[in-house]
């Protein structure tokens, strides 16, 4: 940390006010810690039986957890691979010369940013079915999440190919390349390095949304421990509900972080090098990191 | 038409939920969120921890889960909250970590020498935040932090899928009318979303101009 600002180094008298406000804050986050475990210790929470059960191959939850984190990895992807096409479609189709191609596409994807994405999965699996088109579960969420990501990829994607240097744009039709062309070879390809930490970033974004198939659903890793916590409770009473919600909260919280962490390092990677480094900021909009069909409303810019 | 005349109230009922659910969430997510953003900048290490802690936790879970350790967690240690006060805390409680990223960012770009001047003055940490440096970075976050609140009023849905009979649950809740009529819905929920979070916009672009420091 740097010399901060808002307060000046502390000298004696404040060093030891500062002492003294860590003490009871340490005091202050110990007693709740604790009084939470003791909590859970009464009510039986904290033997060790109830949480072997999570990495007892016997027990059959490892299996089932990871075929629920399988699942969840399943949608994410595909959710993911989906959107990317789509959204460099609709980057691509919001930049076009053809007036009456910039406003449809302009009108998609600010609708599909202004609705809450579980409108949207609802809508994909309870509304198309009465039209004859019924989805599954999947393909209803990956639907949802592929209209939502690819309407904001398409924002940062045009961005992305509007950073590019002009004079690229320029030397490419100098050398005769049809209107395509600059477009696939010398734009789209700079843009998406560029935008390739913030691609990491929507993949986080993305990836946290994959949990609301849950509310259709869809077995995945909320669902699937769901599923194990009635099935136990049928068996057992609910001694095991506790475990299983807390496993599957932190493998999401973990790859998260994993993800989050490899965003920041394709960013500090790319930072140095002048061809790769984005101009354009590479953090997400916080509204857009909230997920759940954040970041819309354009009149808000 | 009849379809509309029975659900009116229905409808109704299910914006005001959405409303006020929205409401709630976005005072607790303020004031929380303030409240953490002071935190990650004071001078004592265990509050700063504490504060990051928290922010990065609730980045890196997914709202639905964060309903889910609240709604069926809580119960656990003997805390048993209803639906709906269970939705506003689990909104409020997630939207506070985006809220105190948001007003970490305005008290970063208010300029340095504003903070030292408050030091000169002899202010102490307390003070300069409150009257010199927090003033000034509301302003200057007026359009990051309404933009969060927006998205926030869209992720109340989730509620919907813990049994608050929120706007989006209409949807669900109405499944067996036939096509047209649930269509009808389909175009009254999204309505009644925009009827919330364009005013709102209108509103964030207003007060961002009225309130606007020129650098």
């Amino acid at each position: 940390m740097t010399t901060p600002v808002l307060f000046d180094v502390p000298g004696p008298k404040a060093r030891r006010r500062i002492r003294i406000g860590t003490a009871v804050g340490v005091v202050v986050v110990v007693a709740i810690a604790a009084l939470v475990l003791v909590r859970l210790a009464g009510n039986g929470q904290l033997e060790p039986q109830r949480w072997a059960v999570l990495f007892d191959p016997a027990s059959q939850v490892p299996q089932a957890l990871g075929q629920a984190l399988l699942r969840t990895l399943q949608v994410a992807i595909v959710g993911m691979v989906l959107a990317t096409v789509l959204g460099l479609l609709l980057a691509v189709g919001r930049l076009s010369e053809h007036r009456w191609v910039r406003v449809v596409v302009t009108t998609l994807i600010e609708f599909f940013r202004a609705v809450p994405l579980l409108v949207l999965i609802f809508a994909l699996y309870f509304l198309l079915p009465k039209f004859g088109i019924r989805l599954s579960a999947f393909w209803a969420l990956v639907g949802g999440l592929v209209l939502y990501n690819a309407a904001v990829l398409a924002e940062i994607f045009r961005a992305g190919i509007l950073s590019v240097d002009r004079g690229q744009r320029e030397a490419a039709y100098g050398l005769g390349m049809r209107k395509t062309q600059v477009m696939t070879l010398v734009l789209l390809p700079q843009a998406v390095r560029r935008m390739l930490p913030v691609l990491i970033a929507q993949l986080v974004v993305l990836l946290k949304d994959t949990s609301l198939g849950f509310i259709i659903s869809f077995p995945e890793l909320l669902r699937g421990a769901r599923g194990l916590v009635e099935f136990f409770t049928l068996q057992f009473g609910n001694q095991y509900t506790f475990q299983l919600y807390v496993a599957a909260a932190v493998i999401y919280i973990a790859i998260n972080l994993v993800l989050s962490w490899l965003a920041r390092y394709v960013e500090r990677r790319t930072r140095g090098n002048e061809k790769t480094a984005a101009t354009t900021p590479t953090e997400l909009p916080a509204d857009v990191q909230m997920g759940g069909g954040g970041g819309a409303v354009p009149a808000a810019r | 038409m009849d379809f509309v005349r029975e659900n009116a109230d229905l409808f109704l009922d299910a914006f005001l939920t959405t409303l006020g659910l929205s409401l709630l969430a976005g005072l607790l997510a303020l004031v929380l969120g303030t409240l953490l953003a002071a935190m990650r900048v004071s001078p004592i290490p265990p509050l700063r921890g504490l504060a990051t802690f928290y922010v990065e936790t609730f980045r890196n879970t997914p709202l639905t889960v964060v309903f889910f350790f609240i709604i069926f967690g809580l119960p656990q240690i003997d805390f048993v909250i209803g639906f709906f006060p269970g939705a506003v805390l689990s909104v409020g409680l997630y939207t506070a970590a985006f809220v105190c990223e948001a007003v970490r960012s305005g008290v970063n770009a208010v300029s340095g020498g504003q903070a030292e001047a408050a030091r000169a003055l002899g202010l102490t940490f307390g003070q300069s935040l409150r009257e010199v440096v927090l003033p000034q970075a509301f302003r200057t976050v007026v359009p990051p932090l309404g933009n969060v609140l927006i998205a926030m009023v869209k992720n109340t849905s989730i509620a919907a899928g813990f049994s608050v009979s929120d706007l989006s649950s209409l949807l669900p809740r109405l499944v067996n009318a036939d096509a047209g009529d649930l269509t009808l819905v389909l175009v009254g929920v999204v309505v009644g979303y925009m009827v919330i979070t364009l005013p709102s916009a209108l509103a964030v672009n207003r007060i961002e101009r009225r309130v606007a420091i020129l650098r």
